[in-house]
Formats: structure tokens, sequence, C-alpha cells
């Protein structure tokens, strides 16, 4: 039988004291490692390290499955902790329990966890890649009904969840709004424009319900965060941001064998995280969530305790989601209007850290001291959470 | 050596035969074909022919320029035997298909491979 993990005891036993992005929007003649090791040295470079103090690395790609090997090399870093887990976008936040567990082993000192791509920019594009995915990840019962993934996967769940919990077309476009306005106060986001409801509305539809503009962005991108025991975290530079909480779960693969198309596995991923850290929704002072469509945060939402079930459309309604709303989601913009590089969720963890810092310039938020960090991946296939915190929330 | 689930499935479907399996152990219905039980990890898997009726269950419009086929529909469909599927409803405008329809499956042949599709039933027709 399944048991349900306890993690106190690694509650705030690691923290993140160096996070960098690279090259987000649009960065012509970089590709996915050259990213990547941009963002990897800038974030060793913020934490006050330098790249031989690294001796734990966790990566991934969406398309390289050796990945972590070409990383060690253009890195020139000898890890004694590796871990390539890809789940897809949840990945850099699921990369975060088992490095917690090797730093309190002390398989290793200085976890950095990186990412990087070219997506925008790249030579090999988008249809290629999906030709290609047919062979090498091949979902024979999906591909010959000729969904466009993973847009239409998404627009299946929000069929659902207006179907079951009467969700609008404009409740989902107040997220793509929401999301635009948080952009307007973030130089790094790559569209700043206001964007309006009926814009939305108004806007090409591409697998409906949802228009381009409840779909994320693709762009260029790096990010790295560097993570170490938090005895260490003290002695650095950067005010240390404290991991309270996290855990993954992956529920399935297609969309096609999801058990109900309105509740995820981040209702099994968040309480775990929430468990952990001794904290619930209540007390999070923000919301950093992978909005790769606009339904995904309706959803996330409503899993990880923000709103009821089916309440999610409701909960975001007038602004309650944008700046000077209730709650502060996606304060850098989401991959909605700030950066979607193929795989977003490392980017949510990084905003985290900003914000926890007291670096977000215009958008800071007053009162910062702890951040819900939720990463998707696949098609709302694997889920991960985290709690993180400052030492004022220790 | 038998042949994988996948393979005996799609076999049956390009002789104009749509399959489920069903677990001799939990006797749940299992669709996609599986070698093992998702449910109970039963290594016993029966295959059973479904009535072919179900209820569209959630429902897209690709949409897509006229050249490149025109707009397509994607339902999930949930068949009567408890088990749910990617397939597209024909016979409607993708407009028209709509969550709780109900609808029957068919075999569909292209290029000698069978595909599971599925047209509008009225209730009661059945």
């Amino acid at each position: 039988m399944s048991t349900t993990p306890d993690n106190r005891a690694l509650r705030a036993r690691a923290a993140i004291v160096g996070a960098a992005t690279y090259g987000c929007g649009e960065a012509p003649g970089m590709n996915d490692m050259t990213l990547l090791v941009r963002a990897a040295h800038a974030a060793v470079a913020d934490a006050g390290l330098t790249m031989q103090d690294i001796d734990g690395l966790c990566t991934a790609s969406a398309s390289a499955t050796m990945w972590p090997m070409p990383v060690v090399e253009h890195l020139g870093i000898n890890p004694s902790y590796v871990d390539g887990t890809m789940l897809g976008g949840s990945s850099f936040v699921a990369h975060l329990l088992p490095a917690m567990r090797a730093l309190e082993a002390g398989q290793c000192t200085a976890v950095l966890v990186c990412y990087g791509s070219a997506q925008r920019s790249a030579t090999f594009g988008r249809s290629q890649v999906v030709a290609s995915r047919r062979f090498l990840d091949p979902q024979p019962y999906e591909y010959p009904y000729e969904p466009l993934l993973p847009v239409s996967a998404y627009a299946l769940a929000a069929s659902r969840h207006m179907h079951q919990f009467g969700t609008t077309r404009r409740q989902l476009a107040e997220v793509a709004v929401a999301a635009r306005a948080w952009a307007g106060k973030n130089p790094e986001a790559f569209l700043r424009d206001p964007l309006t409801i009926d814009e939305v509305l108004g806007a090409r539809m591409v697998s409906d319900p949802l228009s381009v503009r409840d779909c994320c962005l693709v762009t260029d991108g790096g990010g790295a965060f560097v993570l170490v025991r938090a005895d260490r975290a003290r002695d650095l530079p950067r005010p240390p941001v404290y991991v309270l909480g996290t855990a993954t779960a992956v529920w399935n693969r297609q969309i096609s064998a999801m058990h109900d198309l309105t509740r995820t596995a981040a209702t099994q991923s968040g309480a775990q995280a929430y468990a952990m850290a001794g904290l619930g929704a209540r007390d999070m002072d923000m919301v950093q969530l992978y909005d790769a469509f606009t339904i995904n945060t309706l959803l996330f939402l409503e899993d990880l305790g923000f709103c009821a079930k089916g309440e999610g459309g409701a909960f975001v309604e007038g602004g309650a989601i944008a700046p000077g709303g209730r709650l502060a989601v996606n304060t850098n913009g989401g991959g909605l209007s700030c950066v979607h590089p193929g795989m977003y969720g490392i980017f949510a963890l990084i905003e985290a850290v900003r914000q926890l810092r007291g670096e977000g310039g215009e958008r800071q938020l007053a009162q910062a001291r702890t951040a819900l960090v939720h990463a998707n991946g696949g098609t709302l296939s694997s889920q991960a959470t985290a709690v993180l915190g400052t030492a004022d929330a220790l | 050596m038998q042949p994988s689930a996948l393979n005996h499935y799609q076999a049956q479907l390009d002789a104009g035969c749509f399959l489920i399996q069903r677990c001799s152990a939990c006797r749940q219905g299992v669709f996609y074909p599986r070698e093992i039980c998702p449910h109970c990890g039963g290594a016993q898997l029966d295959w059973e022919a479904p009535s072919g009726l179900g209820t569209v269950h959630a429902v897209t419009t690709v949409r897509r320029k006229p050249d490149a086929g025109g707009d397509l529909n994607v339902s999930l469909i949930e068949l009567d035997e408890g088990v749910r599927l990617m397939s597209r409803v024909e016979t409607l405008a993708p407009d028209q298909v709509r969550i709780g329809l109900r609808v029957r499956s068919r075999v569909a042949q292209t290029g000698g491979r069978g595909l599971v599709v599925f047209d509008p039933v009225q209730e009661g027709a059945a």
C-alpha cells in the first residue's frame, strides 16, 4: 500500500541562495545549452560561489535524453550528485526534495538546478519536434485523432470545467488579463502592453475554448538556482530563501488517461508540501504557478486550496489576482506574458525568490514572507509544489 | 509469445472489430490496452466487445485552415462500460458536438488501418 511521506524533519533544512535568468524573450544565436550555461553562471555568482563549488546538478531537457552529461561538460563540474529526472515543466521543482535529501546526507554541498531553451529562436522547429515525438514518445491512442498538443489537452480539461462548474471564457480571460497587468510592471516580461478581456475573447481560437491569448508564450530563456544546506546559507551574501515544504505527484501522461479532468495531482503534491511546511493556503503571501494555459490557474488555485473546487472562475473575477487584487498570482507575468521557453517551472520558482528577497522593483509585494510555487508538467500530468519562505517564516 | 496488447488491439481494429479489455481479477474495464491491469496489477486481461455506446465527456475544436483540413473535433468519449478514450465525433459539424451527447462507435478504415470514431445516436433509437 502507498503511504504519505512525512518530510517535516526536512522543513527549512535547505535554502535557495542564488538565482538568475538569462536571455528571456528572444535570444537569437543562442541555443538551449548556451542559455543554460549563462543562467547557471549568473546564479552561482549570485550565490557568492564559483562553479568549482558546485557538486550537485539537477537539469532536464525537452529533447535530449542524456542532458546532464553535456551540461557537466559545459559547466566543467564533477558532481557527486546528479538528478536528470524529466517530468516536463514540473521537473525543476520536483528536483528540490531529492536534492534536499542529498544535501542532508552529505552527498553534496551545493546543488545547481538549471535549464535553458531557445524554443523561439531554434531552427529545429515545433513541427519537427512533434513529428519526432511520435516515434520517441509514442501516444498511439491519441495522435491518430490529431489533437494539437499540448493545447488541445488543456482545452478538453477547460471544456469539462465549464460544463461541470459553469466556468466562462470571460473568467478564463481574467487570468490572461491579470498576468499581462503584472507583466506591465516587469521589465523582463516579453509582452507588456495592456490586454483587455474583450481582446482575449476576440483573439484567434486555437483549440476551443482556448484562444491564442489563453495560451502561454513561446520564448527563449534560461533559468538557474543554487540550493545549499540552511546552516551554510546563513554565511552566504544573499538572504536565504528556505524550502519549507515540497512534494511531487504524477498521475498520468495522456489527457485521455486522466481520471478526473477537473482535479489534478496538485491536490496531492500541494497537500504534502503544506504538511511538510506546517502551513496552508491562507498563510501564503503569493502564488507563482505554471500558467501554460488560462485554465491551469483556475485548476491550481482550486487544487492548492485557495478556493473550493469549481470556484476558480469566480475567484479570479474583477481583477482579484491582478496587481492590487486579493491574491498576488504570477507577479512576473507568468508563462502567459513574461517568459515560456518550453518548460516554465523554474521561472515560477525564480520569481518567488526575487519577491522573497525584495527584488521585485515596481511589482514588489508589500508583504513577501511566504510563497507557494507550483509547476505542472506534460498535459496536466505531473505536479510539483514548493512552499518557500524567508527567515521571518521559520 | 502473445502479441502485445497494442498489436492485438490494432489488428482487431484493422479487421473492423473494436475491443476493450476487462481484468479477470478486479473485473474493471481497461482502456487503452495494457499488459497488466492498471487498477489491481493483475496480469489476466480479457478482451471484450463493448456495446459501442458512450457519451461525449469533453470536447474541443482544433482550429485549422481549410487547406490544412479545416476545423476538427477532438473529444474524450466515456463508454458505457466506464472507460474513456480520445476520439472524434463524425457526421456533425465540430461546433455542434456537445458534452453529454450520446454517441456510438464505428471502426473507420484509412489505408488499411482501423480507427475508432463515433457518430451521434438518438437516445431510444439504440
